[in-house]
């Protein structure tokens, strides 16, 4: 028996079961890190200094790149597979997942930096939420990374079956990688700039 | 097209924090240019600016509960747990 509404839109939402879970999640999501964004603002507000240059602002301006070209790449990889061209739209997809392997790449070089210098997350509030909130993202990365990894090996067979369901799996894949790059946008400023 | 314009927004932001502003200045400008590439990326790259109510709706929820969390720290300023409470001292040659 098949999964009713996988590709076909719901009378009722006019949404597939699909893009309404990622968005529930993605809210989800939104919560999990405004907590954390909130915490943030009451240990600085609590704090009788708060550091400025402790973090490497040109590695994380060119993290920011990555994943600001990582988006535009998975943009493309949708657009492809939504026109029906899979080797352009397994190309993009296939950068997407470079450029977030690079990301975790310069976070680990960051990371080793600080541990040298013996930074670790109890040295001080700041290194504490630090660690907390790019640890955080960088699990999300890690999470997109294993989702794409499986789209382009063993989840390709899908696009033989039913393309649709599979680019339906990309836009939901390329909505919650969108939301890891939009909170990276506003982790920047304020742990590398403020 | 949006790409090239969340490029120059982080450009944008380093060159301003370059430029020494003082920290309730440049948080304020940061935090509008961020703001700013969130909203293309929510708008273009998630589809947002037309999507199903059944989203928004969602979303709506979302925001109330965001905007509740960044409120928590404001009350955070009125909080007096914790601070000593200095009671006037008893006045000399008073009697029981």
């Amino acid at each position: 028996m098949n999964i009713p509404y996988t590709v076909e839109e719901r009378p009722d939402s006019g949404l597939t079961n699909g893009k309404f879970g990622i968005w529930l999640f993605l809210a989800s999501e939104v919560m999990l890190f405004g907590a954390l964004f909130s915490t943030y603002i009451i240990l600085r507000q609590g704090s009788v200094e708060w550091p400025h240059g402790e973090l490497n602002v040109w590695l994380g301006m060119a993290n920011t790149f990555i994943l600001i070209a990582s988006s535009v790449t998975m943009v493309m990889s949708w657009a492809n597979f939504k026109m029906g061209n899979f080797s352009k739209g397994r190309m993009f997809l296939l950068m997407t997942f470079v450029l977030a392997g690079i990301f975790l790449v310069n976070k680990y070089f960051e990371y080793a930096d600080h541990f040298t210098r013996g930074e670790v997350p109890s040295h001080s509030t700041f290194l504490a939420i630090y660690y907390t909130l790019t640890g955080l993202h960088g699990l999300h990365i890690i999470g997109g990374m294993v989702v794409m990894l499986y789209l382009l090996a063993p989840g390709t067979g899908l696009w033989k079956r039913n393309p649709e369901q599979y680019t339906g799996r990309i836009e939901y894949t390329g909505l919650y990688w969108h939301f890891v790059d939009l909170v990276w946008i506003f982790l920047f400023p304020i742990l590398y700039l403020l | 097209m949006v790409g090239a314009i969340l490029f120059a927004g982080t450009v944008i932001t380093v060159a301003a924090n370059q430029v020494h502003l003082a920290v309730p200045l440049a948080i304020t400008v940061a935090l509008i240019i961020a703001t700013v590439k969130g909203s293309f990326v929510a708008a273009v790259f998630m589809h947002l600016s037309a999507e199903k109510k059944w989203i928004y709706a969602a979303l709506l929820l979302t925001v109330i509960g965001f905007l509740v969390l960044m409120t928590v720290p404001m009350f955070t300023l009125h909080d007096t747990i914790g601070t000593p409470i200095h009671v006037a001292a008893p006045a000399h040659g008073g009697g029981h």
